[in-house]
């Protein structure tokens, strides 16, 4: 049961955002993060790995690809190695910051196309409807229904594993799940009355998609694409550990796995940390969905 | 049980809580109800009407809390039982009716199931006895063949059926109070009209206590015996229904009065007085009198400071006001259209004529078992509106008025027939099709406030895109456009900025109107542009359609089920059912016998806020035909109580031309229609 009477007072304050310069616009949108718990812990996660990536030259203490001999007989933490080495005396920790840097860009380079990619998918898909979103919609379905790592091993395998072909990769992949959505939204809002008036001022089928209805399915978007940020931040560890991620010997979370994982009964660190890493990042990226969805992302 | 009240609300105090702190919705109401009575409770959306039911049956959610009062339910305070005694009174003693009927059913049971689960779980009695009583319920709230009813399940019931079946589920346990929130308010006029006769008839047999809220006061006047109307969450005026509706003391009262549309009021007598502002919001409580800043009876100092006390009218011992200036105004009076006058003079040229016009959906996919029968939405049916003047189509949901906006406006086209806009050809052209030029000409309002402006995009930007679209050229400034059109539907140019969710729902319903007179059209089409709204806020967008439509010369061709609507604003009616048009003429003319038999108990039907009104009431029977299958011969002969005989059934009726400028479609002669009936609203609005 709603509590009607309620919605009427609380609607009927005083529009406050509305007259607010854009300085101050922002500054109530982070202070909103503040309400919702997930959000401020999600938010600070990334934030810390953001600026982690951002500092990586100037705060990791070694060269990352830099081998120090003399920790080779002592790879574990220590005082000079704060995360200790891996089994070729790099640094780990120094390994961590610069391997934050590929996954900060391609995991939201990706998750961009995606959204640009599966958005004018779904939004051409619902709008027009009939054989046009019936094509659409089976050809999602396919990329669906495949197995994506056989699908990465083939494609990355034949075109070369490089940052952009892994970026296009996930761009293809992920496009579907959020065109899916978006056409979701697409059939609701186009019987909207406000979709109806912009057709009787003659507006062109790309000015309603793009003005009128995508900018109302923004908000299930953007929890969206957090999610799925988090989510290629895991594959890209996967594809990392499976050996045709970024090429070696620039550190890449999931490489640093795979080459040490061997090693676990040993020195559990070398493998413990990097996936630690991943971990981290990835629940950041899944509060800051969540949060975002309990927000409910208004204005 | 003891003399006093049944229910009574002392001091009561509700808070809900929000992200500002918490808000008094209700800062201190009081109110009794004696046993057998109906309570009326009327006020604008807001004022805290549902609340104050909620709270009754504790239901006010996790944001609401009761922060104070008390609530003396046959003499057990009620904020202070705990769950499982607060159960055996909710649905037992006091049972409640919603607004939405499908919201209260289960879909996936049989609505016997559910009527038989009541005195299962309160009474513990079997189910074949449970059964019985069901369907003892069932035949008093009048549904046909009881039997049958008990094992459909609810989408298989219409809107009107289903009200009904939430209505026995309430009855079924013999509560003490009834509290029916809206009932009536999703339901056409003609089924609104045989519910609540209902209501009536139930009460006297079952002596239940009603708590009746309703926005609108003709349903109020005709259910209850007294009215409480509520403003911010307090009441300002009590009494007996008839002291109220004959001599309101409150300015609210009165305005609430003044504003409403009713069958005897006419844009040219009449006019619609709205009350100024919208309710304002609980947080910002002044000292003094609520309604101080709407009010047109303010004095400063004696309203604005202290708390308004409530007190007994002169010589009306039951009649409780509290207005400090109760005493003072001036006695209300009913503004009614004195006699009907014929001083429009002639009718232009038409603007927009539908000719033969049929629409008809195709079923979008075969079915298996059957063929799919396509829909016919309109037949054959032919209007025209004259420059200038309003053309106000009416009828009950699913009689075709807004297929045929749509037809109007290209969203759809028509499978035959045609429209001819300003001597264009348009009824086959959509949207698309259309050239710029004529789509200029001939904009359109929605209903929904909330979604005719879209919400990620400024006033602003609404209104100068309409702008840039819809004329000649690029306008050499956009904002100083907008700004003009914000003052022609009488908002501040400031509001440019904002963005829908800022507005409330007469200010989105004038930024449409704003939107769609950027081209500066010839013809407005509005589908149902004020039913959405409060009535006080209703009467200022009918009023600024009428002034608009003076200044500019438009057409308008209205969109509504609401005949007070209708007969204050327009000057032709079209009145349709099942996609035909039953009777067409000008306004008084079609407000007058003779009337086609369906517009005759449409008018009868219409809830007047008069109870002294005695309105001949013709109630009709049985459903509306499904629009794959309309009838061979009058689409109305299913329901008509003057049906004639086989004739009605078989032969479509033809249309007879009464006057010059008045049709209607009936086998019965025009002159056995005025011999027959005697006039409607004379009777309803002449009183005093």
């Amino acid at each position: 049961m709603s509590t009607p009477v309620a919605a009427d007072v609380l609607s009927a304050s005083p529009p406050a955002t509305a007259r607010l310069r854009p300085v101050a616009r922002w500054r109530r949108r982070l202070e909103a993060f503040g309400a919702s718990r997930p959000a401020a812990v999600g938010l600070a996660i990334v934030l810390v790995w953001i600026v982690l990536a951002v500092l990586a030259p100037a705060i990791a203490p070694y060269a990352p690809n830099a081998s120090d001999l003399t920790a080779l007989a002592h790879p574990t933490p220590s005082r000079a190695h704060w995360l200790g080495t891996d089994h070729l005396g790099r640094d780990l920790l120094s390994r961590i910051l610069w391997g934050a840097r590929p996954v900060l860009v391609i995991a939201p380079l990706a998750v961009l196309g995606a959204a640009a990619l599966g958005s004018l998918l779904g939004l051409t898909a619902g709008y027009y409807g009939r054989w046009i979103g019936a094509v659409i919609t089976r050809a999602c379905d396919i990329v669906l229904s495949f197995p994506v790592i056989i699908l990465y091993m083939i494609i990355l395998a034949h075109f070369g594993s490089s940052a952009w072909n892994i970026i296009g990769v996930l761009t293809l992949t992920k496009a579907p799940i959020i065109a899916r959505i978006v056409r979701g939204m697409t059939l609701d809002l186009r019987e909207r009355e406000y979709v109806a008036a912009a057709k009787m001022r003659g507006e062109s089928a790309l000015y309603i998609m793009l003005v009128e209805i995508l900018p109302n399915a923004r908000g299930p978007l953007i929890v969206d694409m957090c999610l799925r940020t988090g989510y290629n931040v895991i594959i890209i560890g996967v594809l990392g550990f499976l050996g045709i991620g970024l090429p070696p010997p620039d550190p890449d979370w999931g490489g640093m796995v795979k080459d040490t994982y061997g090693m676990m009964m040993v020195w559990p660190h070398m493998a413990l940390f990097p996936c630690a890493a991943i971990s981290s990042l990835v629940v950041g990226f899944n509060l800051l969905a969540v949060g975002l969805r309990e927000l409910g992302l208004r204005d | 049980m003891t003399d006093g009240p049944l229910l009574q609300l002392r001091d009561l105090h509700v808070v809900y809580r929000s992200r500002a702190g918490d808000v008094s919705v209700i800062p201190e109401l009081s109110l009794s109800l004696q046993a057998g009575e109906a309570l009326g409770l009327v006020g604008e959306s807001g004022c805290g009407k549902s609340t104050v039911a909620l709270s009754i049956v504790r239901y006010l959610g996790r944001a609401g809390r009761i922060a104070g009062g008390q609530i003396v339910f046959e003499g057990r305070d009620l904020t202070t039982l705990d769950l499982a005694a607060l159960r055996a009174i909710r649905g037992r003693r006091i049972a409640m009716v919603y607004q939405d009927p499908m919201a209260s059913l289960n879909p996936v049971m049989t609505v016997g199931r559910q009527l038989m689960e009541v005195p299962m779980i309160h009474e513990g009695v079997s189910a074949r006895v449970a059964r019985e009583r069901a369907i003892a319920m069932l035949g008093e709230v009048k549904l046909a063949d009881p039997a049958a009813v008990m094992d459909r399940y609810p989408h298989q019931l219409s809107g009107g059926q289903q009200q009904r079946i939430v209505i026995a589920m309430a009855l079924i346990a013999g509560p003490a109070l009834l509290i029916m929130d809206e009932p009536t308010t999703g339901l056409d006029v003609t089924v609104e009209a045989a519910v609540l006769d209902l209501v009536r008839e139930l009460r006297r047999r079952h002596r239940s206590a009603i708590l009746f809220i309703s926005h609108n006061l003709g349903s109020v006047a005709r259910v209850c015996d007294r009215v409480a109307v509520m403003y911010r969450g307090g009441i300002v005026e009590e009494g007996p229904v008839r002291q109220i509706f004959a001599n309101p003391r409150h300015p609210y009262t009165r305005g609430l009065l003044d504003c409403l549309p009713t069958l005897g009021r006419d844009k040219r007598q009449a006019p619609l007085v709205p009350i100024p502002g919208q309710v304002e919001s609980a947080t910002a409580r002044g000292a003094g009198c609520g309604f101080a800043r709407r009010c047109a009876h303010v004095e400063a100092g004696r309203c604005t400071s202290g708390p308004i006390p409530s007190l007994v009218v002169e010589g009306e011992p039951q009649h409780r006001v509290a207005c400090v200036r109760a005493g003072e105004l001036p006695l209300w009076r009913r503004r009614t259209s004195p006699a009907v006058a014929d001083d429009h003079g002639a009718d232009g040229e038409p603007i927009i004529t539908v000719h033969h016009l049929t629409k008809v959906y195709e079923p979008q996919r075969r079915r298996r078992f059957g063929a799919a029968r396509p829909i016919r939405a309109l037949a054959d049916v032919n209007l025209a509106a004259a420059r200038r003047q309003t053309l106000a189509i009416v009828g009950e949901s699913g009689c075709g008025k807004s297929t045929l906006a749509k037809v109007l406006s290209g969203i759809e086209i028509a499978t035959t027939g045609g429209v001819t806009l300003d001597g264009s050809e348009v009824g086959r052209l959509g949207v698309d099709a259309r050239s710029a030029s004529l789509r200029r000409k001939l904009q359109m309002v929605f209903q929904n406030p909330d979604s005719t402006l879209n919400p990620s995009h400024t006033v602003g930007y609404a209104i100068g895109r309409a702008l840039r679209r819809l004329r000649d050229g690029a306008p050499a400034d956009v904002g100083a456009g907008v700004a003009r059109l914000l003052e022609v539907v009488k908002l501040t140019p400031a509001m440019a900025s904002r963005k829908p969710h800022h507005l409330s729902g007469g200010e989105k319903q004038r930024v449409a109107i704003a939107r769609a007179l950027a081209g500066d059209p010839d013809v407005i089409v509005a589908d149902e542009p004020v039913s959405a709204l409060d009535v006080s806020v209703q009467a200022a967008v009918i009023n600024l359609l009428n002034e608009i439509q003076a200044a500019h010369g438009a057409t308008l061709v209205f969109i509504s089920h609401d005949l007070g609507v209708v007969r204050y604003l327009a000057d032709h009616v079209a009145v349709m059912y099942l996609g035909t048009v039953a009777e067409v003429g000008r306004v008084e003319r079609v407000f007058a016998p003779p009337y086609h038999p369906y517009t005759e108990a449409l008018l009868s039907a219409v809830p007047v806020p008069d109870p002294d009104a005695a309105v001949a009431r013709i109630l009709l029977e049985g459903p509306v035909p499904r629009a794959d299958e309309i009838p061979r011969g009058c689409p109305f002969a299913t329901r008509c109580p003057r049906r004639i005989g086989a004739i009605c059934d078989d032969t479509p009726p033809p249309v007879q031309q009464l006057a010059a400028d008045h049709r209607i479609a009936c086998h019965i002669p025009g002159a056995e229609l005025q011999r027959l009936q005697t006039p409607l609203v004379g009777s309803a609005a002449a009183g005093r």
